[in-house]
């Protein structure tokens, strides 16, 4: 990449600037004019020169061909222009004025308009160079760097470069053009004046970069630090477990602290040095004024300077500084982002980066692998130079079943990592296909081999973009998806130098996964779950999530018969005594108090159960239906319990684990606000009471809290209240509400939570799974399976994947490892956080599909390292000591006769 | 259904508890949560660890100790009894399997609320090595008798 900003500029944006710079050359005249126009109107119209008789007239817009006399002898005039009075003239100067500044306006509007946008350009471009560049390293390099630095590289480092770009050679000729009109304009009036303005910014240009030196260092510094943090915050960010479980979160505290204290400093003497510069700036051309004001006075008062000319001076004078100061700032901005620009290309640089051609997009189709692997004399060294693996040759054909055996720093795991490219070969030859490794295309390496290892970092997405992320290398229609998007899109792509490819459309490519729709496509995935035993846990998490009615109208339709099903079943599956369903006409006593009330799941914040004890809406239905007193009697009673249950408790006893309406910090609240109110009844309490009350009474749960405070008549009075409540709700625009309504379908809520559309109590031992299970039965019996599994595959696996367990997380990354089929399969310790038992299940479970599979999609395996004890199930086994290659041979042969497998055994 | 009050009630009859001051055990009842078995079903099993205690509140369940020979009821326990205490005193793996001989209703007292509440209150610490002590007599009796058929069946 071009080391130099201004180069890299002029080269993507020649024509651009070209074009500016005829602009802004246009604008001078019109800037010129917009200084002498008060001139002439201060010395024309308001002091009377060329009206000294009452009459007189002059002629307006008269214009003469410029140097119309030396050419020819005579003035030359081309426009005779209109006469006029004293007045006339005066509005007429005025208009011309003002027309001035709106021109000179106009072109300011164009020039910002047109170098903002290539700005961006250029940034854009620039962004994505960078990019780029990130894929086309080898991988070894982000063992090094921090990803969240590289982040903060090129999204915020290059941030103001966007701002500079545009500016970069159209500001010094805009702002330089008008600070020499100035100046010009300053000599024609007078030339002792003009030397003394330029006296003065000589010596500014003198003494600014002298001072300014240090500011380049310091802003360096600042790039750097600033990195650095953004690195350590990533870093910490993403390890936040680490630093709780231990106790570290001070050891983090401590060197964020020292860091953010590095870049206060340097933060701090870069400004106080640019307020210094700023400062000599500002007293140089104050002295300037002086200079004017004095002098110029002076030589007016004699007579050598009539006032216009000093007027127009002072106004040229005042326009003078900007530019000027413009300059400098521009002068001392590029100088920053220019370092800034050189501190990020020696990131980007140095490092071999993979051709441009190993990332193209293939033609036609992707040859497959034909004969296999061929090593010779591998070396391999990690980045510190120490010796993974001394020598290994060895030959490995297409469809061989390898097993690799090694333990820790023998080498096997290096070696799978060398043959899948993500290690790099420091000597030797290692080919693929006859072809050197490193010159394959990633088109080879990436759709023909399928690399699996430990790590199972997955970008935030459902289960199915997971899964199907290794078919999308290219989008299969590129020209129709072109087509569908605007020109301009295209265009500014295009003047970026971005990648023509449209990013909204089907990448999937079905035909590599052995289907030819996204429905068998489905089905392929749950044939794969299957082997890798994951399918149920899809399904689970597709009952956990939620489901837009409108959008699956016939699946709802079908989860709402469920819910008949399983409501008429309870009795016969006996769970009617521990499963309470909600009743619109019964209290349920396993929810709140609040719940019974809106009998429904909020949808709005003003209803979520922390807001109703202020919401007004409940307010005024508790206190129309007599329910307002009363509850907050037993809002009263539940407060006064608890305190004299727990109020002698210090806050570390365990009892409070039990107490789900309070939290114990609150209990000397609740004391006082118990002593105030006193026998004082609800009309005559404060409204902070009031809320703290109800808040109590309102999530009060009588099964839970057994404190028998709700009687049977206050129970039939709220749901009598909850039918007010709903029919009110029900007139408001918006619903804040989904109910619970055994017609529809609540949207809000898990699917497993509408099929079951009640509470389960927790009295009865292993009630809760008890009737998890028995809804999936019915599911299934009902024939939703599909669809409950279709709804698993749009589950959120969570950033990185948290929200699924390790051992889910391996056994995706092995079904999108076989979803590709790739020619041969390179394993490094996949699935290391399963059981011994479970990861031979797996084994066997690649190895029945692949005998399964036609011969000529038969798939190779090498993997590495292999328990001793399955290595038997391969073709072949090499093992690695110490980093070499010590023996290699048939599985029969290393079994039987070598005695390192049997000391390896044990 | 039951109240906080009358759970109360239902822990004073267990003897352990007969001596604490109500203030305490409506905590105890309060913290306790009410567990439904099914006949057949599992309290907990021979060999897990414990974490809770249980008083019968209504219902017959039946001790099993598993054996060589298969799995041996060797005892009883009715209403107001208290089990599983041991393990969770002790911290020892249960000694035998509890399960509901009939539908079985009870408190489950979790370890940590029936530690906090003997170390609160001494007297029932003492009541607690009073009802081991006592059961360790009966044991260390019936082994004594036990010991004696055995000599007599060797002799005889």
């Amino acid at each position: 990449m071009e080391r130099n900003l201004l180069k890299y500029v002029w080269k993507h944006s020649r024509s651009d600037q070209l074009w500016m710079l005829v602009v802004i050359l246009a604008s001078m005249p019109t800037y010129f004019l917009s200084l002498e126009l008060p001139k002439r109107i201060v010395n024309e119209p308001i002091q009377g020169v060329g009206f000294e008789n009452p009459g007189d007239t002059e002629f307006f817009l008269q214009v003469h061909l410029p140097f119309g006399e030396t050419l020819f002898g005579r003035p030359i005039m081309l426009f005779q222009g209109f006469e006029l009075e004293r007045i006339g003239f005066l509005w007429a100067l005025s208009i011309a004025f003002l027309a001035l500044v709106i021109a000179n306006g106009l072109f300011k509007l164009y020039i910002n308009t047109y170098k903002g946008r290539m700005g961006e350009r250029i940034l854009r471009r620039l962004r994505y160079e960078l990019f780029d560049r990130v894929l086309r390293y080898p991988l070894s390099r982000f063992r090094r760097t921090r990803a969240s630095e590289i982040a903060s590289m090129i999204k915020d480092e290059v941030e103001p470069m966007g701002e500079f770009i545009g500016d970069a050679f159209t500001q010094p000729l805009f702002l330089g053009g008008q600070a020499l009109v100035a100046l010009l304009f300053i000599f024609l009036q007078n030339v002792y004046l003009g030397i003394a303005t330029i006296i003065v910014i000589s010596f500014q240009a003198w003494l600014i970069p002298i001072l300014r030196r240090r500011l380049i260092e310091l802003g360096k510094q600042r790039q750097i630090a600033a990195r650095q943090f953004a690195g350590r915050l990533g870093e910490v960010v993403e390890g936040i477990q680490e630093a709780h479980t231990n106790d570290t979160t001070n050891y983090e505290r401590a060197e964020m602290t020292s860091i953010l204290g590095r870049l206060f400093f340097i933060r701090f003497e870069l400004f106080q040095r640019k307020f210094s510069v700023k400062f000599i700036n500002n007293l140089l051309i104050q002295f300037l004024s002086f200079f004017f004001y004095a002098v110029g006075g002076y030589l007016a008062i004699r007579g050598t300077l009539d006032i216009g000319q000093l007027l127009g001076v002072i106004v040229a004078y005042k326009d003078l500084p900007a530019p000027v100061r413009g300059l400098i700032d521009h002068d001392q901005k590029r100088l920053t982002v220019e370092v800034r620009y050189a501190q990020i290309i020696e990131q980007f640089t140095g490092d071999e980066l993979q051709p441009k051609q190993l990332h193209a997009i293939p033609e036609d189709g992707v040859p497959r692998i034909k004969s296999g692997y061929d090593v010779q004399r591998l070396g391999v060294e990690d980045e510190s130079g120490s010796k993974l693996i001394e020598t290994a040759t060895v030959a490995i054909g297409k469809t061989e079943k390898v097993a690799v055996i090694g333990g820790f720093g023998s080498g096997a795991s290096a070696f799978a990592e060398v043959l899948a490219r993500v290690q790099l070969a420091t000597s030797g030859r290692i080919t693929l296909d006859d072809v050197p490794l490193e010159e394959q295309p990633e088109y080879v390496i990436g759709r023909r081999i399928s690399f699996l290892d430990g790590s199972t970092y997955f970008p935030q997405g459902s289960v199915f973009d997971t899964l199907t992320y290794v078919l999308k290398n290219q989008p299969n229609d590129p020209d129709a998806a072109d087509a569908k998007i605007d020109s301009l899109t295209k265009l500014e792509r295009r003047r970026s130098a971005n990648f023509d490819v449209e990013y909204d459309t089907d990448w999937i490519d079905y035909e590599r996964a052995g289907v030819t729709n996204q429905e068998e496509l489905t089905e392929k995935l749950r044939e794969i779950l299957t082997d890798v035993n994951m399918e149920e846990d899809i399904r689970a998490l597709g009952l956990r999530g939620s489901l837009d009615p409108e959008e699956f109208p016939e699946l709802a339709a079908a989860l709402l018969e469920a819910r008949n099903i399983f409501r008429d079943r309870l009795v016969e599956l006996g769970f009617d005594e521990f499963v309470e369903p909600f009743d619109p006409d019964k209290y349920n006593t396993q929810s709140s108090v609040g719940e019974n009330l809106l009998f429904g799941t909020a949808v709005t914040k003003g209803f979520e159960p922390d807001s109703l004890p202020g919401n007004e809406m409940i307010r005024k239905i508790l206190d129309d239906n007599n329910l307002h007193s009363p509850l907050f009697e037993m809002g009263k009673e539940v407060a006064s319990t608890t305190l004299e249950l727990f109020g002698d408790l210090d806050p570390e006893n365990p009892f409070f684990d039990q107490l789900n309406y309070m939290n114990p910090e609150d209990l000397p609240l609740y004391r006082e606000v118990l002593s105030n109110i006193g026998d004082k009844e609800l009309a005559n309490v404060s409204e902070k009471q009031r809320v703290l009350i109800m808040r109590l009474s309102l999530s009060y749960i009588e099964e839970q809290n057994k404190l028998g405070l709700l009687t049977d008549e206050m129970q039939n009075k709220i749901v009598e209240a909850r039918k007010l409540l709903r029919e009110k709700l029900m007139a408001l625009p918006v619903m804040p509400i989904a109910f619970y309504e055994t017609e529809t379908y609540n949207s809000a809520a898990s699917i497993q939570d509408n099929v079951l559309l009640g509470r389960v109590s927790n009295t009865v031992a292993e009630g809760y799974e008890r009737v998890t299970a028995s809804i999936r039965d019915l599911l299934d019996e009902l024939e939703l399976t599909d669809d409950v599994f279709r709804m698993g595959l749009t589950f959120n696996i969570g950033s990185g994947g948290k929200r699924l367990s390790e051992t889910q997380r391996q056994k995706l990354h092995l079904a999108r490892a076989l979803l590709k089929c790739p020619d041969i399969l390179v394993a490094n310790q996949p699935l290391n956080s399963l059981g011994s038992r479970e990861q031979a299940d797996m084994i066997k479970m690649v190895f029945d599909r692949i005998n399964a599979s036609s011969d000529e999609n038969k798939m190779g395996i090498i993997w590495a390292p292999m328990q001793t004890a399955l290595a038997e199930m391969f073709d072949r086994i090499l093992i690695f000591e110490d980093g070499e290659l010590v023996e290699d041979g048939t599985a029969k042969e290393i079994v039987s006769e070598s005695a390192r497998f049997k000391e390896l055994t044990g | 259904m039951a109240t906080l009050s009358d759970e109360v009630e239902m822990l004073r009859k267990i003897p352990l508890f007969a001596a604490i001051d109500p203030g305490k055990l409506k905590l105890l009842a309060f913290a306790s949560s009410r567990k439904v078995y099914k006949p057949g079903q599992d309290l907990f099993k021979q060999g897990e660890i414990g974490d809770a205690a249980y008083v019968i509140v209504d219902g017959v369940a039946d001790v099993v100790v598993e054996a060589e020979a298969g799995e041996i009821v060797v005892a009883n326990l009715g209403q107001n009894e208290f089990i599983g205490e041991i393990s969770i005193l002790c911290d020892v793996p249960r000694t035998a399997t509890v399960r509901a001989a009939e539908e079985l209703q009870t408190l489950k007292i979790k370890k940590e609320h029936f530690l906090g509440l003997v170390t609160q209150v001494p007297d029932l610490g003492v009541e607690v090595m009073r009802e081991l002590a006592s059961r360790l007599s009966k044991t260390t009796a019936e082994l004594g008798e036990a010991r004696r058929e055995l000599s007599a069946l060797k002799t005889g």
